[in-house]
């Protein structure tokens, strides 16, 4: 049993991932939420939005946190279209056509990333990527910290769009009701694309986040796949609270794993509490039965 | 989704290249042949040699180092006439990108065998040369192992591979004997050792030696922290190890996971007698160039040129004015195929066979490598050694055995 | 025509065995390698409608069961298959039996498939048995006796064997009463349950026998490529292969997999020619598999077939 003084941090700096972890689930629980497609599209974008953020900050040096409201931006159209011209045409309401229109878009932008960036990982140095801060016994990572409360504002922002604005209560609406919404005068086929753009913007902030303590590589995407459907099944489809407690709960999960177990044989917590979720539980915590 | 779903069917990468080099020194060489009325002589056919090596992703410096290594090799024999005793024969490259899978080296195998090779070099890593070279042997086509450390790629009782350079064994005892050496040199002040290695052939391998051989140089293994390629985050290691105290952290891994290590350690506060790698991945000027307080001091045993011959200073030399970072896969790639290629002038044809014999028999001596004459030994040459290096002020220096040295170690680490 | 069709099949499937070039010889092991284990992921996800991201789970028990026999215990590769196939019989029973009685059903049973043979994949690399990171090298002794052959038509032949075999369970998966079954509940389940289908045992046996069957071809790649790892194993682009397969061949037909095999070989080799970077050939695969799913849905086999 490692000492407390190594649990801590190992605690500390799974809730700060977690934070990040958190706002890749609530584009995914949203996506799921309003158009009842499981976004299987989502490690892929992800991971070409970590791209363009290596981009960024390489060849036009952007620092990664400023580069948040342009990715974000780009990362929405992509979304848009994406939904606008792929999924809303192809899918055609069917579930397995879905999953597999998600599942081919997954697998065009690993393998395009392969081609235009080869199989290199690629890493970003900033000035403060090494950076310290002591908070007592602890030794907190810099980028961590920010990268957390960044995320934090962000889903708090998302939050209040989605509460208080009038585009948030008509998703909300053809998330609840569909036909219902209809007849108000919403637009559902507007607001699918319009959810799937503000799910994948999400990716956008989740990457200039994740760039500075991370690597990427064509393959990430499959790695973040399995963990954002994790926190998104372990808070409950749909719910938003769920995803922020989700991501949370795995960042920790992932951090202690990997104390307890190893680097190696780390991981393999997450794909264990996915498939303990999903066959106990599959409501999760904060969602509800279908 | 990524790529590789099977090997199969890859196109051999820059044969375009070579089809033109080939063009190339074949027109410069019916030019010569116009140039000498009277004498009649048949230009020799090209003798194509394959060269795998990991050229993207994880491993992708490193492979490119090697592969780049062996170019200048060739170009350096061709320039000076090509293999003299087949009459001046030249070496036609076929380059292959493994990417990083076993299977895939070993595809390209398959590929370049059919395309004519006399003989490969390659892999860089371990896992790629075991694979490789035991589909060379299929064909019984001689393979000169650049990079890959582990014993058992001369062990399997495969007649047609050769490896120049040290092997694990030798490598880890001989820098135990070194570290043992310089503790003893300070007054023993190293006790306790924690190992960290990456968690393929080459770093499982170092590390299990590791474990068998400390403590018969008076150090305790507290614990061994295996690690996959590529990790990026070592925080709950550098935790690990800092609640452990060791006085010597011991690694064996490849390029980012050895910076990130060595820059986490920094990071984390832990203080440290020395940290001292077997084959350190990242131990490299290009480290020493872009995190110098970190690198400073660092020690690793590992391949490198004999500083007190002046060829290989003009070499180096040489290979930075041209742009390159100098790194030991240059120096590896580079002899790996002039050892090959001094098999085919001994031999004085490409024929495998006889091309194997002469390997075998081989001890070439004219590289500047901090050993003398080969002599291979179940196609390990038991000559070879690697040696003690340290990073100060910025450069590595050679700092142990004393005939080769060109510094003294710093050790214990001043206090960070 | 009908009787001469078969005869044709035939003939094309033995063509490489006697033409010189070795190149088709590869191109056609490689094209049955994947039809067999098409065929596999065919059973369960195309007849029986289940859509699987994890199947590399069986391929893995395949190859891994025939490499770990082999180097460990000295046991010859021939026993491997009929071990490696209960092992995945065995392994599908499991993953179906939990997931069917919890309800999982379509994107649900899909993500914990995934989540199954990722599972696999970590263990395997850092288990002792299957030596982790570092994999299984299978040490070159070739002979039919040893399962190795250096000429690549007799692993041709066997690969055909093997996939023989899958048609053959295909065929009676056609016209049997299970396949019937399982037809039924890949239509509509609950009207299936209430034709008195008892659904999770149904699926879980499907899941079990196509199992079975992608095992053997993970035994068929051990012995080919004589080595194996936790991503080779286990990998997801090994799951997705079997999928692309399927789905442009055609789900749930008999030809479907061998149809699909043979347009993503075709698909792979003449882009490789015009372009030859790692990843621009699996790439016109997810393109393809859209363009399948907007306007195929059937794939290649149900190209004339009106959709039934």
């Amino acid at each position: 049993m490692p000492p407390l003084e190594i649990i801590l941090p190992a605690l500390v700096n799974g809730v700060l991932t977690g934070g990040v972890y958190a706002l890749i689930a609530l584009g995914l629980t949203l996506i799921y939420g309003v158009l009842h497609i499981v976004n299987f599209a989502h490690g892929s974008l992800l991971m070409l939005a970590m791209y363009g953020a290596w981009m960024l900050v390489s060849y036009f040096g952007v620092d990664p946190y400023l580069a948040v409201p342009i990715l974000a931006a780009a990362m929405f159209v992509l979304g848009w279209g994406l939904y606008a011209g792929v999924i809303g045409r192809i899918s055609r309401g069917e579930d397995r056509a879905i999953l597999l229109a998600t599942l081919g878009i997954a697998i065009v932008l690993d393998n395009l990333a392969l081609v235009v960036f080869t199989g290199d990982t690629r890493t970003i140095d900033t000035p403060y990527s090494f950076a310290m801060i002591e908070a007592g016994p602890l030794l907190l990572s810099v980028p961590r910290l920010i990268s957390f409360a960044v995320a934090l504002v962000c889903a708090a922002l998302l939050w209040a769009f989605m509460t208080r604005t009038d585009t948030g209560r008509a998703i909300r609406a053809v998330a609840r009701e569909q036909d219902g919404a209809r007849l108000v005068g919403i637009r559902p086929e507007r607001i699918f694309a319009l959810s799937y753009g503000i799910g994948v913007a999400c990716l956008g902030v989740a990457a200039c986040l994740l760039l500075p303590t991370f690597y990427v590589s064509p393959q990430v995407g499959n790695a973040f796949v399995l963990v954002s459907f994790t926190i998104v099944v372990l808070g409950g489809m749909g719910s938003f609270p769920g995803a922020v407690v989700g991501g949370l709960i795995i960042g920790v999960t992932e951090s202690l794993g990997g104390l307890f177990l190893g680097e190696s044989l780390g991981p393999i917590g997450i794909s264990l509490v996915f498939i303990a979720v999903l066959l106990l539980r599959p409501a999760g915590l904060f969602g509800t039965t279908r | 989704m990524t790529d590789a779903l099977r090997p199969s069917l890859l196109r051999l990468s820059a044969s375009r290249m070579t089809r033109r080099r080939a063009l190339a020194t074949g027109i410069a060489g019916g030019i010569a042949t116009l140039a000498m009325p009277g004498i009649l002589r048949a230009q020799p056919a090209a003798i194509k040699l394959g060269l795998i090596h990991p050229v993207t992703g994880a491993l992708a410096f490193s492979g490119s180092q090697c592969r780049k290594g062996g170019q200048t090799a060739i170009d350096d024999i061709n320039a000076a006439g090509g293999i003299k005793s087949m009459g001046g024969a030249k070496i036609e490259p076929m380059y292959g990108d493994a990417q990083g899978r076993a299977e895939i080296a070993s595809g390209l195998v398959d590929q370049m065998a059919e395309a004519g090779v006399a003989g490969f070099t390659g892999c860089f890593a371990s896992t790629l040369g075991l694979a490789a070279t035991q589909t060379a042997a299929k064909y019984n086509l001689p393979f000169s192992i650049d990079s890959g450390i582990t014993d058992s790629l001369t062990t399997r009782g495969l007649k047609n591979v050769f490896r120049l350079f040290p092997n694990a064994s030798s490598a880890t005892n001989d820098g135990l004997a070194t570290l043992d050496a310089i503790n003893k040199a300070a007054g023993s002040p190293a006790k306790t050792v924690v190992i960290v290695h990456e968690d393929s052939d080459f770093g499982t391998g170092a590390a299990k030696l590791l474990n068998a051989k400390l403590p018969g140089i008076g150090l305790t293994v507290l614990s061994t922290i295996p690690h996959a390629t590529p990790t990026r985050d070592f925080t709950n290691i550098a935790l690990r190890i800092k609640a452990e105290k060791p006085d010597i952290v011991m690694m064996s891994n490849y390029q980012n996971e050895y910076v990130l290590l060595a820059r986490t350690l920094v990071q984390q506060r832990v203080d440290l007698v020395a940290m001292y790698s077997l084959l350190g991945g990242g131990f490299n000027l290009k480290f020493a160039k872009e995190a110098p307080t970190v690198a400073e001091n660092m020690m690793d045993f590992n391949h490198w040129y004999n500083p007190r011959n002046p060829a290989a200073l003009a070499f180096r030399k040489r290979l930075e004015d041209s742009g390159a970072t100098f790194t030991w896969e240059l120096l590896l790639g580079y002899f790996a195929v002039r050892f090959l290629a001094d098999g085919w002038e001994r031999a004085g044809s490409s024929d495998k066979d006889k091309t194997i014999a002469a390997l075998a028999a081989s001890t070439y001596s004219s590289h500047f490598m901090p050993y003398g004459p080969t002599k291979m030994v179940d196609g390990q040459n038991v000559n070879a050694h690697c040696v003690g290096l340290q990073i100060q002020g910025g450069d590595i220096k050679v700092v142990w055995p004393a005939e080769f040295a060109d510094a003294k170690p710093v050790y214990p680490r001043p206090k960070a | 025509m009908k009787r001469t069709l078969p005869v044709l099949i035939v003939l094309a499937a033995l063509a490489p065995l006697a033409l010189p070039s070795q190149f088709l010889v590869d191109l056609a092991m490689l094209t049955a390698f994947s039809a067999l284990i098409g065929q596999g992921w065919n059973i369960s996800g195309g007849f029986a409608g289940l859509t699987s991201f994890g199947h590399a789970a069986f391929f893995g028990i395949g190859a891994y069961t025939a490499a770990i026999l082999q180097t460990r215990w000295g046991i010859n590769p021939w026993f491997g298959l009929p071990v490696a196939a209960m092992l995945g019989a065995a392994a599908g029973a499991g993953i179906g039996f939990s997931a069917f009685r919890a309800g999982l059903r379509g994107s649900y049973f899909a993500l914990v498939t995934l989540a199954f043979s990722e599972v696999f994949r970590i263990a395997a690399n850092s288990a002792g048995i299957t030596r982790g990171g570092l994999g299984i090298l299978i040490p070159l002794r070739p002979g039919l006796a040893n399962f190795q052959f250096t000429d690549r038509r007799a692993s041709y032949l066997v690969a055909l064997a093997l996939l023989s075999l899958a048609m053959a369970v295909a065929f009676w998966l056609r016209r049997s009463r299970f396949g019937a079954r399982l037809a039924a509940l890949r239509e509509n389940e609950d009207a299936a349950a209430a034709l008195g289908i008892h659904l999770v045992r149904t699926k879980t046996q499907a899941l079990a026998l196509s199992g079975a069957i992608t095992a053997t071809g993970g035994v068929l790649y051990a012995q080919t490529f004589l080595y194996v790892d936790p991503s080779i194993a286990f990998g997801i682009e090994r799951s997705v292969e079997m999928l692309l397969v399927v789905m442009i061949g055609g789900a749930g037909t008999v030809w479907g997999p061998v149809l699909g095999a043979i347009a993503l070989h075709l698909i792979e080799d003449t882009s490789r020619s015009l372009i030859d970077t790692p990843g621009f050939a699996p790439m016109l695969y997810g393109v393809v598999l859209l363009a399948i799913v907007a306007f195929l849905p059937g794939g290649i086999a149900g190209i004339g077939r009106r959709h039934a």
